[in-house]
């Protein structure tokens, strides 16, 4: 057990200090918001979208008076919980609804509100020409209200609040354009697999009362330690569970893809920046659980390594930008899972990658928002290529996302990546074969990650034009069939907020990284990890990573730059062609990782489809079958239905003579 | 010569019950005596003022009957403790509000009731108390006598008392169920199916009472409970453990009928079906409230005596109760999943909610003294509440829903109670299909719902009383329930009309609907007051449940 002892470093206080005492604010502007666009219907068209970008805004500065106020304390004494009102007494358990403000909260604030208003800027623009822009921007507002319910909880009880809060707005939004009957599926698989997940936050609510009294972070995280290892271990990975549905790590991916039916602002925020990032905050929120259930922080860091692989995998393999962004989204969740469940020594650098990834990948889905805006809701990457002359603020941007994500330095992802590959190759209780192994998936990682990230990057920007660009010219140099795109700059808008996150995906790593600035924020919260050495000496892995994503990179670029990319996705067979044009290459290395890797993606892919999806709706396919077998038994009859209470009753009689006597 | 005593009778305790029922009585009279044309305004006024100045009354009682404990009238023909003072607010309240609906006429300006029951269905006699606008004003005193009953059912630790109000309040039931203005062959037959069957379960409930009697020498459940206790080797139930379990069986059978348990359960789809709409949500809310007071009763008394007496016995007991909360858990909510009426939908829910609420019950037999479980107490009544608000309110909209004639300028005919037939509800009437998915996502248990609340406190009583397992199968069953809730939402939001595969008649059903233009009827004053109440409820205890869970311990 590495460093147990030190979390909690910081004394929870439930005296409040007077800025802090702010914090209900941060939930209330934008609830007022939804609430206000909600109620007054059609005749807030005009304004409604400023109101609720205003309430953002708002709930930002709040949050910044927060960090003013945490950072005029010592560092020892940055943690209150705030109680709010009594929420369920019932008889010994008394909940009562408070929020907590630590670093940790403050950081995720921070982030929601930033994001959300630059996402909530960039919608004005985005969904100008939407009917229904108002209830949007109020959907856009519960949804940040909820997430910081989420965050700001102190106990697991009002966190569970803000966690269907999130599903709720999650689902409202994916389903926005419902019209479509594809997108009111993607929503309800959506809300139906996050079920899945809440059952285990339920679990573990019921195990938490039943063990340790309470449901507050207070009581359960005071307890946790001296608990048996069972318990801990239950605890762990009910959560883990819920973790797992709400930021779609394996096996409860399957409904993220499909969510990018929702509009691409939905994207950004919810299935990229913060939602999705909810579970890697429950497991590190809930770091004296798993400190107290060794077991269940391995299966944390396996599922992190398992998709973050699977993630990148299937990035490789998608055409359509939003849904190789979102299977980049589920590997790098997988990072920052993967790195909470290493223990102290990784439970910052989980966070610090998720504030950065917040911006590069929200400015990473917001540049696809705006190619898509510019060629009018086209999705499939092999329909671009060449547009870096025709949106070059939108190419800029998003070239910078994807350096960041590649983690080149100085670029944020860089210090935040490196870290958790770091941290990733230092054994656990002197287990070194764990370090070996989740160490060099993390590194293989960063190398695919380079490979289809460059993919999408290049196919999009770069090489030749794919569309048709209606000028009826035969030189041969892009097809003319198609409809006809014109693809254009989006509005300042829109263009400006990717220009904020660019700057952010460029220098916040860095700044954060400073002096270990963000790591010692977060200690009160995190506990302070002594720096374990890994197997391989930093510098080396440093090397070893730079030379993966470089190798991602070139392999992207002379597949996709240099070599023409074919209009049609190719199937089947022609994936086999590709895997065999590549064998004849000189790099052998090269040959034999792409083969099974082709092999794998595809089985992945169909995995995904068959198996997985297979497996739900064959789930409720069962109980509809069921349904309907008892269903019929309901003849209408009474003599049947006579019939049927007195053999219920007699065999309840006989079952009960035979345990009385 | 025999000395006569005449009983003291506490009156200020009695005065909630005497409100109502003499409400019932003077309503018998106002149809013999007031004018057909001012009749229903004088039944509506007369029913309202008496539920709520009962409801004051139990206020009032509050206090004084935690402050002492309980309070017994008439040697436990009305024991008076928080939980079962808290029932009959609870049916009080939820009476008031289904009231309301009841007396709602926002569709066509006709109330949901036939102009006379009596009349067989499309005889002559009828059409011609149709034509002569014969309004049936007497479900104002049967609704109020059903209270009555209720009021006593849940309240009551004589087991003779409890068969008394069992009838007092089944029989109005059976009454109003027959007594749907559409439909009426589908709600003749309902009331016919719930009579038969209710008339079976009163009989086990009495053989039962019988049966208890003959072990332990009395109807009264505290001295079943003495003479339970003392049970075992050389006490007075000695050599009857196999009488004893057989008559606590036969009691709680005739009392999970009411609540709608599996196997008790057959008769509540088609009745809830069958049933005026608003007295379908008065029968699902109210009877089930009460109905739980009175399984509280003898879950409480049986269970603490047989717990001293016979260990053996009670964990047989508890196994069997176990076997019907999950069954009810499962069948409701599996069964729920493939139904294509809205009406049954709800009705399979309402089974699956009796199945949640006897976790709570259970939990309440796991403690090891009644006083340990003052907060499963406070649980169920607090689910009954909550659960009765989303439904009546549930059924209220269903009442509005309706099919219109396209060939005769829209004029409203019967209710829509289709699910595919809803599809589209949400653009052309937004409030109506919002409070709708309000009062489902309160039923499906989502966070700052009532529902919310009252499954978590059900599931954590059960927790308590060390029934881990089964709060683990109720958390797995309302997930599966979200399915059906979640897909009637998805069909009122966002599916256009004519919807859904899933919702699609079938062929060997009883879902072939003529393609009818549906429309939501605008709510008028009656019904729109319940709509506002129900919400404003479901809402309220979702946020703020402080208060009411104080209350009630």
């Amino acid at each position: 057990m590495l460093q147990g002892a030190q979390l909690l470093a910081a004394e929870v206080s439930t005296d409040v200090p007077s800025p802090i005492g702010l914090a209900p604010l941060v939930i209330l502007l934008p609830l007022v918001g939804a609430a206000v666009l909600l109620l007054a219907g059609r005749r807030s068209d005009r304004w409604g979208h400023w109101l609720g970008l205003a309430a953002s805004v708002g709930a930002f500065v709040v949050g910044v008076v927060l960090l003013v106020g945490l950072l005029g304390q010592d560092a020892e004494a940055r943690a209150y919980d705030q109680h709010l009102f009594d929420w369920i007494p019932a008889g010994t358990l008394d909940v009562s609804a408070g929020l907590r403000v630590d670093p940790l909260s403050v950081t995720f604030v921070l982030l929601v509100t930033f994001v959300g208003s630059l996402i909530h800027l960039y919608s004005v623009a985005y969904m100008e020409h939407d009917d229904d822009r108002r209830r949007f921007f109020a959907y856009l507002n519960l949804f940040v209200a909820a997430m910081l319910v989420l965050v700001l909880a102190d106990s697991y009880l009002l966190l569970f609040v803000g966690w269907e809060g999130v599903g709720l707005a999650s689902y409202l939004l994916i389903g926005f354009w419902y019209r479509e009957r594809k997108n009111a599926v993607a929503a309800k698989k959506a809300f139906i697999m996050n079920r899945v997940g809440d059952i285990g936050l339920i679990v573990a609510l019921m195990l938490m009362l039943a063990n340790f009294g309470g449901v507050d972070f207070a009581t359960v995280h005071a307890q946790a330690p001296a608990a048996s290892t069972g318990i801990t271990t239950a605890i762990g990975l009910m959560l883990l569970l819920a973790a797992c549905g709400k930021s779609a790590q394996v096996p409860l991916q399957a409904w993220l893809g499909d969510a990018m039916a929702g509009p691409t602002p939905v994207s950004a925020l919810i299935h990229a920046a913060t939602m999705v990032t909810a579970g890697v905050y429950l497991v590190v929120r809930s770091a004296p659980v798993f400190e107290a259930a060794p077991d269940a922080q391995l299966v944390v860091v396996i599922v992190g390594a398992v998709t973050l692989v699977f993630g990148a995998i299937v990035g490789s393999a998608k055409d359509d930008i939003k849904k190789a962004l979102a299977a980049s989204t589920m590997s790098q969740i997988g990072y920052m899972i993967l790195a909470a469940g290493l223990g102290p020594i990784g439970y910052a650098f989980a966070i610090f990658h998720l504030v950065t990834h917040g911006f590069f990948k929200a400015g990473l889905f917001l540049g696809a928002g705006s190619v898509m805006h510019g060629m009018d809701d086209q999705v499939d990457m092999r329909r671009f290529g060449g547009l870096s002359r025709y949106m070059k603020v939108t190419f800029v941007t998003f070239g910078l996302g994807w350096l960041a994500i590649l983690g080149v330095p100085p670029f944020s992802g860089f210090w935040s990546k490196d870290k958790i590959i770091e941290a990733a190759f230092v054994p656990v209780d002197g287990q070194e074969w764990r370090a070996w192994v989740f160490g060099t998936v993390a590194l293989v990682g960063a190398g695919i990650t380079a490979y289809y990230m460059s993919r999408l990057f290049f196919m999009t920007f770069t090489g030749r034009r794919r569309w048709n660009d209606g000028s009826g010219s035969l030189d041969g140099t892009g097809p003319q069939d198609g409809p006809v795109r014109h693809p254009h700059e989006s509005p300042a808008l829109m263009t400006a907020p990717m220009v904020v996150l660019a700057v952010g995906s460029v220098a916040l790593g860095g700044l954060l990284a400073w002096g270990d600035t963000f790591v010692t924020w977060l200690e009160p919260v995190t506990g302070h990890a002594e720096h374990g050495e890994p197997v391989l000496p930093a510098w080396l892995l440093i090397v070893l990573t730079l030379v993966l994503v470089l190798a991602g990179i070139a392999l992207a670029w002379r597949q996709y730059t240099v070599q023409a990319v074919p209009v049609v996705a190719p199937h089947g067979n022609a994936l086999t062609r590709a895997a065999r044009r590549d064998l004849y290459q000189d790099d052998v290395n090269e040959n034999l990782v792409m083969l099974p890797g082709q092999v794998v993606t595809r089985t992945l892919v169909h995995a995904d489809r068959e198996v997985v999806d297979g497996a739900w709706t064959g789930l409720a396919g069962t109980l509809g079958l069921l349904g309907d077998r008892w269903r019929r038994a309901q003849t209408g009859y009474v003599r049947s239905y006579a019939a049927t209470m007195l053999g219920g009753l007699i065999v309840i009689v006989v079952v009960a003579l035979a345990l009385a006597s | 010569m025999t000395t006569f005593f005449a009983p003291t009778v506490d009156w200020a305790y009695l005065a909630p019950l005497v409100v109502v029922l003499g409400a019932g009585v003077v309503g018998v009279l106002v149809e013999a005596f007031v004018p057909a044309s001012a009749r229903r305004a004088t039944q509506l006024a007369l029913a309202l003022v008496a539920l709520v100045a009962a409801i004051v009354l139990v206020g009032t009682l509050w206090t004084d009957v935690t402050d002492q404990g309980y309070v017994d009238v008439l040697g436990g023909a009305l024991r008076l403790t928080v939980t079962t003072l808290g029932i009959q607010a609870v049916v009080l309240v939820l009476a008031l509000v289904a009231v309301l609906v009841v007396a709602d006429r926002s569709a066509d300006g006709l109330d949901a009731f036939a102009p006379t029951a009596a009349a067989v269905p499309g005889s002559p006699y009828e059409e011609l108390a149709r034509r002569k606008g014969l309004v049936q004003t007497e479900v104002f005193p049967l609704t109020m006598f059903a209270v009555g009953g209720m009021m006593i059912f849940g309240a009551t630790i004589d087991l003779l008392t409890m068969f008394v109000a069992l009838e007092v309040l089944s029989l109005p039931l059976y009454v109003l169920t027959a007594s749907a203005r559409r439909r009426r062959l589908l709600s003749q037959e309902a009331a016919l199916k719930y009579f038969l069957l209710g008339a079976f379960a009163s009989a086990l409930f009495l053989f039962g009472t019988a049966l208890l009697y003959g072990a332990t020498g009395s109807v009264n459940l505290e001295a079943i409970a003495e003479a339970l206790a003392q049970g075992g080797a050389g006490g007075p139930t000695a050599g009857m453990t196999g009488m004893v379990v057989v008559a606590v069986l036969l009691l709680l059978a005739g009392v999970l009928f009411k609540v709608g348990a599996v196997p008790f359960h057959v008769w509540t789809p088609d009745v809830y079906q069958g049933a005026p709409t608003p007295v379908t949500g008065f029968m699902a809310a109210c009877t089930k409230a009460a109905a739980f007071g009175a399984l509280v009763q003898v879950a409480l008394y049986v269970g603490t005596g047989l717990q001293a007496g016979a260990p053996d016995t009670f964990r047989a007991l508890e196994v069997a109760l176990c076997v019907v909360a999950v069954a009810s858990m499962v069948v409701g909510t599996v069964v729920a999943l493939p139904q294509t009426d809205i009406k049954r939908v709800l009705g399979y829910s309402a089974i699956a909610h009796t199945g949640f609420v006897l976790v709570a019950v259970l939990g309440l037999l796991g403690r090891p003294t009644p006083e340990a479980g003052v907060d499963a107490l406070g649980a169920v009544v607090f689910y009954v509440l909550a659960y009765g608000l989303a439904t009546i309110g549930a059924f209220a909209v269903v009442t509005l829903v309706r099919e219109s004639d396209g060939a005769r300028d829209g004029v409203v005919l019967g209710e829509a109670t289709q699910i595919r037939q809803w599809s589209g509800l949400g653009r052309r009437s937004p409030w109506l299909a919002g409070l709708f998915a309000l009062f489902l996502l309160s039923m499906a248990g989502i966070p700052l719902t009532a529902g919310f609340i009252a499954k978590f406190g059900a599931f954590r009583a059960g927790v308590d009383g060390g029934f881990a397992w089964l709060a683990v199968v109720g958390v797995l069953a309302s997930a599966v329930a979200v399915f059906f809730y979640v897909r009637i939402v998805v069909i009122m939001f966002f599916a256009d009309a004519p919807a859904d595969d899933d919702a699609a008649p079938r062929p060997d059903g009883d879902a072939l609907v003529p393609d009818v233009p549906v429309r939501a009827v605008r709510p008028r004053a009656p019904v729109l007051v319940a709509l506002v109440l129900c919400a404003l409820g479901v809402i309220g205890l979702g946020v703020f449940p402080a208060p009411v869970l104080n209350l009630l311990g």
